[in-house]
């Protein structure tokens, strides 16, 4: 029966994520954005909200909840609405965690899910993207060759966060006949791995992202996740573009907000700018559009919620998050004029985090 | 629990009225656009036989008669106009009910009209309701409406123009219907002042100045009306006569608007899911291939076209289901109803004049349907409130402004 109501439950955890990125998150994210960096507290408050080791069962630590792609929609859309870049830097361990969780083998999970059970932040991460202008997920380049018993990993990968400091990396690779893809993983200090540089961005500038480079990089069979059978790549790129979508709207959602408060108090020829149509109606199609994107979203995690194929829908979905954050985010800067384009206010490192959404891929999941 | 499904009741109605589109819609789609105000009667009384048969329910928009099946009536609405406005959005209108005269009636009148006019609807000949608000120098601004009702013993003599009646010329001459107008009963209190009269066919002074000819939906007829000293019982002003300052009356009925507001959302969707359909269809011919989950930049042109029109029917889809599922929850919602209007009226104009465009000289020719759809799909971004009126509203309610701080 056709509903839009969030259940008890993940009104409690909107709520409570809610708050946590409006108190805590927001406050920090210009410093974060200016120094690259976020604070190793503010970290470590965000893991106690249990976000990654939620859903891990409690036979290996973790609290045992149920696991929905709508609540991890919700989860997403909150802590972006705080700042994108901490929120993909907190969430981040999920791109190890969650894919292990759901596919991979039990030894797997007893081996890679305790990491992630304990009192501090664990980093983690999953490296998918490839520094191609036309990366493609289904044309992938860095490939995984079989040699002997395990395989070998030549290519590379970028926007990698948090590599330089995750033990674990989920690495996606094509089979050499480029007919599946699985993913593989690896500790970060294996032979035949280079972590590069730290990426510079032009937004997400708090999140650390690395290059990794492949060279005749071997690992064993049991690095394969899901092991013989693989893992259901299509499915955890559905699960990661409803997360990304998500994101679009949680900045959307801050930008608009912004941006509406601002045409409310500041006056132009004596009267708030929000009372001229041309303004009002910018704001109004704002609105519309964060609501429109929401839905598209909730209904691809919907479908992943009950097992369904979502790999129309997430795709779809995020491909008009990806224009419609961009367009709200740049309205926002435009509702705020010149102010809009000084960094004293936030919308401009919006519109340059929300610029993202088009060319990235990878960077969360549900 | 956030839930995408319909119900297995209006599921199976869905799948009804898609037969209905198909089999009895579109065959006589084209003929009856190029005939213009020639009315398929074999089609009209099918339709009004099985919506007046027991167990039936009335077919169109607008209507509010009450009989609706469904438990959740206003989400089973919207499912079932978008699929017949698939069919055809013009035959749609065309269908014989209460329409948006019987909106009015369900919102403003009394317990004893809403049975005494809206009784007749239930059986005998097909029978038209209509709604006549506008007027040559007011559409949107509805409140300077300047046709008056004067007292006059026990009648009410009702004088002015009204224009851009949907079935205004079935409702009062080809049918034993009905027209609600809106007239004021005293101009200085402006809107609290204008009140709804049910004028029944064959009333004296009531008379069809002429039919206008528009750019789609041409099957239905849209009526200009003149009342000249036309007289009306004074039982058929719908609720009070007393006028009250606080906006009172006026302001409820506009409420009915949060209500047909989805409606014509859905109904844009359903033509614009025809046109999107079409082209799928075509393009699947053609060999042309829709390649979901590729990067954005190795799409062709036609593949971004075609993926844009699509997401951005769902788009609109999911704000109309929501606004008619809010209504059925029994919450407030005038902004989500003009936000699914907005952006439903004008998603569907583009999508459609795109998928004109797409076909190249095949959507222009008037072979195929969808240069119609392209004409038929615009009326939605104007009638129930233009596309900027709706923004407006959006704009007030995300604001906390009234009518006065933004207008």
């Amino acid at each position: 029966m056709l509903s839009f109501d969030l259940s008890e439950e993940q009104q409690m955890i909107r709520d409570t994520v809610g708050a946590f990125a409006r108190e805590r998150i927001r406050p920090a994210a210009r410093a974060a954005d200016e120094s690259g960096e976020i604070p190793a507290a503010l970290v470590a408050q965000a893991w106690q909200l249990g976000l990654v080791q939620g859903p891990i069962p409690e036979s290996l630590g973790g609290n045992g909840d149920t696991r929905l792609a709508t609540t991890g929609a919700i989860i997403a859309e909150e802590l972006a609405y705080g700042d994108l870049a901490i929120a993909a830097h907190v969430l981040a361990p999920r791109l190890v965690a969650f894919p292990v969780l759901e596919m991979g083998t039990d030894e797997q999970r007893q081996r890679h899910l305790k990491r992630f059970t304990g009192a501090t932040f664990a980093a983690a991460s999953a490296a998918l993207m490839e520094p191609r202008w036309d990366f493609d997920p289904q044309a992938m380049t860095t490939v995984a060759r079989r040699d002997g018993n395990g395989f070998v990993l030549d290519g590379a990968k970028c926007m990698v966060a948090l590599a330089g400091a995750s033990d674990t990396l989920l690495v996606w690779a094509a089979s050499a006949n480029y007919d599946r893809v699985d993913g593989f993983l690896l500790a970060r200090d294996i032979p035949g791995l280079r972590v590069g540089e730290r990426e510079k961005n032009m937004g997400l500038k708090a999140l650390e992202t690395f290059s990794l480079e492949f060279q005749g990089c071997r690992v064993g069979a049991e690095a394969r996740l899901g092991g013989e059978g693989g893992a259901d790549f299509t499915r955890a790129m559905s699960q990661s573009r409803v997360a990304m979508a998500a994101m679009g709207v949680g900045v959307a959602h801050a930008a608009f907000d912004y941006a509406r408060d601002y045409a409310k108090e500041r006056k132009a020829f004596g009267v708030p700018i929000a009372t001229k149509q041309a303004v009002a109606f910018m704001l109004a199609d704002m609105a519309i559009e964060i609501d429109a994107a929401r839905l598209l979203v909730w209904e691809a995690a919907w479908h992943l919620d009950r097992g369904e194929d979502a790999h129309r829908e997430s795709y779809l979905a995020r491909n008009y998050v990806a224009a419609s954050a961009l367009k709200v985010a740049d309205n926002a800067v435009q509702v705020l004029g010149g102010h809009g384009y000084i960094r004293e206010h936030p919308v401009e490192m919006w519109l340059r985090n929300a610029r993202g959404f088009s060319a990235l891929e990878g960077l969360a999941t549900v | 629990m956030i839930d995408f499904e319909i119900d297995p009741q209006t599921q199976k109605r869905i799948e009804l009225f898609h037969t209905v589109a198909e089999q009895m819609m579109r065959p006589i789609s084209r003929e009856y656009d190029e005939r213009e105000h020639d009315k398929p009667w074999d089609f009209l009384n099918a339709m009004w036989a099985a919506s007046t048969a027991p167990g039936g329910d009335p077919m169109g928009g607008g209507d509010a008669s009450g009989q609706g099946a469904a438990k959740m009536r206003n989400v089973y609405t919207v499912a079932t106009t978008e699929e017949l406005c698939w069919g055809d959005a013009g035959l749609f209108l065309s269908i014989p009910n209460a329409g948006l005269g019987g909106a009015a009636v369900m919102a403003a009148g009394t317990a004893e009209q809403k049975q005494r006019f809206l009784a007749p609807f239930r059986g005998g000949k097909p029978k038209w309701g209509a709604m006549a608000i506008t007027e040559p120098g007011c559409g949107s601004d509805s409140a300077a409406v300047t046709t008056t009702a004067t007292r006059d013993g026990d009648h009410w003599v009702l004088n002015g123009n009204k224009i851009f009646c949907t079935s205004g010329w079935m409702a009062v001459e080809k049918s034993e219907g009905f027209v609600v107008v809106w007239a004021t009963v005293d101009k200085s209190a402006g809107r609290p002042g204008i009140k709804p009269f049910v004028v029944e066919h064959g009333t004296p002074g009531m008379s069809v100045a002429r039919l206008e000819k528009k750019l789609g939906i041409r099957v239905s007829d849209t009526a200009a009306l003149v009342f000249d000293n036309c007289r009306v019982p004074a039982g058929h002003l719908l609720g009070s006569a007393e006028v009250k300052r606080d906006g009172g009356g006026f302001k409820d009925v506009m409420a009915t608007f949060d209500a047909t507001r989805p409606i014509v959302a859905a109904m844009a969707i359903g033509v614009g899911r025809a046109a999107l359909d079409f082209v799928r269809g075509f393009l699947a011919e053609q060999k042309v291939e829709i390649r979901y989950g590729l990067s954005p930049r190795r799409l062709s042109a036609v593949e971004r076209d075609f993926m844009e029109m699509e997401v951005q029917l769902k788009a609109a889809r999911l704000l109309t289901w929501r606004a008619a599922w809010m209504l059925d929850m029994g919450m407030r919602n005038s902004l989500e109803a003009s936000m699914a209007k907005a952006k439903a009226g004008l998603a569907v104009t583009l999508i459609t004049q795109k998928a004109v465009e797409l076909l190249g000289p095949l959507g222009y020719s008037r072979r195929n349907l969808v240069e119609k759809w392209m004409r038929d799909a615009k009326i939605n971004d104007i009638f129930e409130g233009t596309q900027q009126i709706n923004m407006i509203i959006v704009a007030r309610r995300i604001l906390e402004y009234s009518s006065k701080e933004l207008n």
